[in-house]
């Protein structure tokens, strides 16, 4: 037997303009939990893609128990023995356990001249399966009627049926419960000694330091290096995840004290139990307010809950010491809120309009005349003003924003908020999918409108960025607010660690 | 790269519908003599004239990915309406329920028919802005809700024998050569392009239209606009309605059956997108042209009317899977 069951060397792969993977290696041993580790964007999930065949890896090799083999689809890496638990999964709700144990391979037998499904058989291997792993499910349950975890153990028992020896956990715990979770790592461990490896990917250290015996950390595309648990701290792990060298892109902060407070938020709690609860804080007048943490904290949630796109339970919000009633977008607006979401696509730019719709659809009431006619040329104007502030690169006012770049669509809705001047602006990920020059001009902006005294709160999932542009960073984790770090003192370890403390 | 310069075969296939009509207008005004007369002149512009008014308030909907399917049924209920209240006196079929109604003003009774539909374009606002039933189906039932008041009001019983101030409305001239019902499409088209292109309102509606969650995110009251969409087309069905009676001198629980397919389909044809967010009223009196220039063209052909609707039919399906082509080719 191959000392390894599954092994990946050197795999590269690029996107237009991105590396995405430089020469990563993955070995996993037989009946072992392999943690695979890295921040956000670090590659985890190309990687897995790649071994699926879902990308075609550019450079790399892909061994199983010592030979060579080559996957050009995840139908193909079933067949080898390769199976996936997606952090999303995608039951089929109206049908039963069984249905979708078996979907797309059904049993079949002979009725007349008529090849039909074998009901009969497939419940009685899915109840067989199921109580091979130890799963006292009904195999004629709707899986609508289950709860997440459990969905999850049905996916565990699919590959299990389909003799997987390499099974997949992506995130698998995001959505458990504490006595969910115990049951899963039974599940975990009772494969474990059957001789199946498993990749389990997660940030939850605590759970990584339970269930997995050797650990692969990736950090920005690049393979960091591989360690048995033993060989490794928490802190050694959080370290080798961020451990990227700062680089000065950033321009000047706003160094000039800060004045009232604009924005308070005193225990805001999402109506969905595992959204954001009780989060709490303090906006200050040219403060520019990071909101750290990893994918899935709930800083998003939070954020549109504030500007009313979202149901609270409770909490309250003050805007310049005024309680407000926020209950939808135009409330927000009217306190003084700007918001620029985190998709741009499908909640910020209106594709088929053009600049000059786009920048004026906020603030359509400074250009009335009569209380009823629109001034085609006040408007005119104000985008001319804001195609020239923000370098705005267009042909005109009447091209459609949808033909413009990431960068400059970008900039086009912070000249909406400008025209609309609010003393507030909420930019949740404001440098996504725009190239570097753009970011820097990006930054440039949100930092002036700071020094001219509005309050800015910066939602960004890329850490330099974070620690570049803000005052003071708030850390989330699992819908908390875990910690406070002041823009001098911040360092990417202890934004990690507070955007690691999960509950235990 | 260069995405501007639409080749040659593109602009005759999203345009095709278009072109294809031209030419049978220009077959058939060649071919047959009475085709490029005065008279037909008169003929479609007093036709085109009540279906541009309804497809407009039609197009509001469809701009913001909506749809109306009981405007054609909101114009037989307006048409009826009007009807019942403005017979003559001496009439001998007078309409039982309004018999005893002293003689009113027609202009009166035109802002009562407005009236009347408000309420139902009003439900229809309220059912897909709060509701979110899909306005497919929440304007279906209304097309049957309004049928079926209007036969409980009519009882089917045809109406006619209206007032020379009423019919005049439809059938007068002005100079004696532009028909007044040409006239008043032509200040509703205005004031809708005003609307349109010149006031929040519209703005409001293009970008509803463009991306409903980005609009709200902007601040625009999507649910108030929906609803003021869905009542100033219910308005503009009265105003046909009533119309539409008098030019015909008569109404039926009939009246106006289909008519909502006509105009979906002429706005289509016209540019309006069904994805939303784009058309523009003069693209809609185009459509409504080549729409109504099919049906002439058909009749002087002297076709058969049942194979006229065949004809019709294939039209939209087209004019729709052209509009869609042009969407995915965006992408």
């Amino acid at each position: 037997m191959a000392e390894y069951r599954l092994e990946m060397h050197g795999v590269s792969k690029s996107f237009p303009g991105v590396k995405a993977l430089d020469k990563i290696n993955l070995k996993v041993r037989p009946g072992t939990v392999h943690a695979l580790m890295g921040e956000n964007g670090a590659g985890k999930s190309t990687l897995m893609k790649c071994l699926f065949g879902i990308y075609h890896m550019d450079e790399g090799e892909v061994y199983l128990d010592g030979n060579k083999v080559e996957i050009h689809n995840p139908d193909d890496a079933l067949h080898k023995g390769l199976a996936m638990v997606h952090q999303e999964l995608q039951p089929i709700p109206e049908r039963t356990v069984a249905e979708n144990m078996y979907a797309g391979r059904y049993p079949t037998k002979k009725f007349g001249p008529f090849q039909v499904v074998d009901h009969k058989t497939m419940f009685e291997e899915t109840a067989k399966w199921l109580d091979d792993v130890k799963m006292p499910y009904d195999p004629k349950a709707r899986m609508g009627t289950m709860s997440i975890a459990q969905m999850q153990s049905v996916e565990i028992a699919k590959a299990v049926s389909l003799q997987a020896n390499v099974v997949i956990l992506d995130e698998p715990t995001s959505s458990l419960t504490d006595n969910e979770v115990e049951a899963l790592f039974r599940i975990i461990r009772e494969l474990k000694s059957r001789g199946v490896s498993l990749i389990y990917i997660s940030h939850k250290m605590a759970e990584i330091r339970e269930i997995c015996d050797e650990i692969t950390i990736m950090r920005d595309g690049t393979y960091v290096g591989s360690w048995s648990m033993d060989d490794i701290s928490d802190e050694e792990i959080v370290k080798q995840m961020v451990g990227r060298e700062l680089t000065n892109i950033y321009p000047p902060k706003n160094d000039a004290s800060l004045g009232e407070v604009l924005l308070e938020v005193k225990g805001y709690s999402s109506i969905h139990e595992r959204s954001f609860q009780n989060c709490s804080f303090q906006l200050r007048r040219g403060e520019i307010l990071g909101f750290g943490g990893l994918v899935g904290a709930q800083r998003t949630e939070l954020m549109e809950a504030i500007f009313g796109m979202r149901h609270v339970r409770s909490g309250e919000v003050y805007i310049k010491g005024q309680k407000m009633n926020i209950k939808r977008p135009q409330d927000a607006i009217r306190g003084g809120i700007g918001m620029i979401t985190e998709d741009r696509r499908g909640t910020g730019i209106l594709g088929c309009l053009s600049i000059a719709d786009n920048v004026s659809i906020s603030s359509l009431d400074q250009y009335l005349e009569m209380g009823i006619k629109l001034n085609k040329g006040k408007i005119e104007n104000l985008v001319k003003e804001n195609v020239a502030k923000l370098s705005i690169k267009t042909p005109d006012s009447k091209t459609l924003i949808q033909s413009l770049s990431g960068g400059n669509q970008q900039k086009v809705l912070i000249s909406r908020w400008l025209a609309n001047n609010p003393d507030i602006l909420i930019m949740d990920e404001p440098t996504r999918g725009i190239d570097v020059g753009a970011k820097y001009e990006i930054y440039q902006i949100m930092i002036d409108l700071a020094k001219q005294g509005k309050g800015i709160i910066m939602i960004s999932s890329e850490m330099p960025e974070l620690i570049g542009v803000s005052n003071r960073i708030l850390v989330m984790c699992d819908g908390r607010i875990t910690g406070e770090v002041q823009g001098e003192e911040a360092t990417q370890e202890r934004i990690m660690s507070f955007a690691t403390q999960f509950e235990k | 790269m260069d995405k501007k310069s639409l080749s040659v075969k593109d602009i005759l296939i999203n345009n095709g519908i278009i072109i294809l009509i031209l030419l049978m207008v220009l077959f058939v005004g060649v071919t047959k003599d009475n085709f490029f007369s005065l008279s037909n002149f008169n003929n479609v512009s007093i036709n085109v004239a009540c279906r541009f008014i309804i497809a407009v308030g039609v197009s509001g909907c469809l701009i913001t990915k909506g749809t109306d399917l009981s405007a054609g049924r909101q114009v037989g209920l307006a048409a009826c309406l009007a009807g019942t209240l403005l017979q003559k006196a001496d009439y001998s079929g007078r309409f039982e329920l309004t018999k005893n109604i002293p003689e009113m003003n027609v202009w009166l009774i035109l802002i009562v028919c407005i009236l009347a539909c408000c309420i139902f374009g009003l439900i229809n606002g309220i059912v897909v802005a709060y509701l979110n039933v899909p306005p497919f189906i929440g304007t279906l039932g209304m097309q049957l809700i309004v049928y079926g008041i209007n036969l409980v009001y009519t009882k089917a019983v045809p109406i006619g024998g209206y007032r020379q101030d009423y019919t005049t409305i439809a059938n007068g001239k002005l100079f004696g050569i532009f028909p007044y019902l040409f006239i008043i499409a032509i200040i509703i088209g205005a004031i809708m392009w005003f609307v349109y292109n010149y006031t929040r309102h519209g703005k409001f509606m293009y970008a509803i239209g463009g991306n409903e969650s980005a609009a709200e995110v902007a601040g625009v009251n999507v649910k108030k606009t929906k609803i003021m969409i869905y009542m100033t087309a219910a308005a503009l069905y009265a105003i046909a309605g009533f119309l539409l009676g008098a030019k015909s001198g008569g109404a039926n629980v009939n009246t106006g059956n289909g008519y909502e397919l006509e105009a979906i389909a002429a706005c289509t044809i016209g540019g309006v997108s069904v994805n939303g967010g784009i058309g523009r009223v003069s693209g809609i009196v185009i459509g409504v042209l080549v729409f109504e220039m099919l049906k002439t063209c058909l009749q002087f052909l002297g076709i058969d009317p049942n194979y006229q609707f065949i004809a019709q039919g294939i039209v939209i399906v087209v004019a729709i899977a052209l509009d869609i082509r042009k969407y995915i080719a965006k992408k």
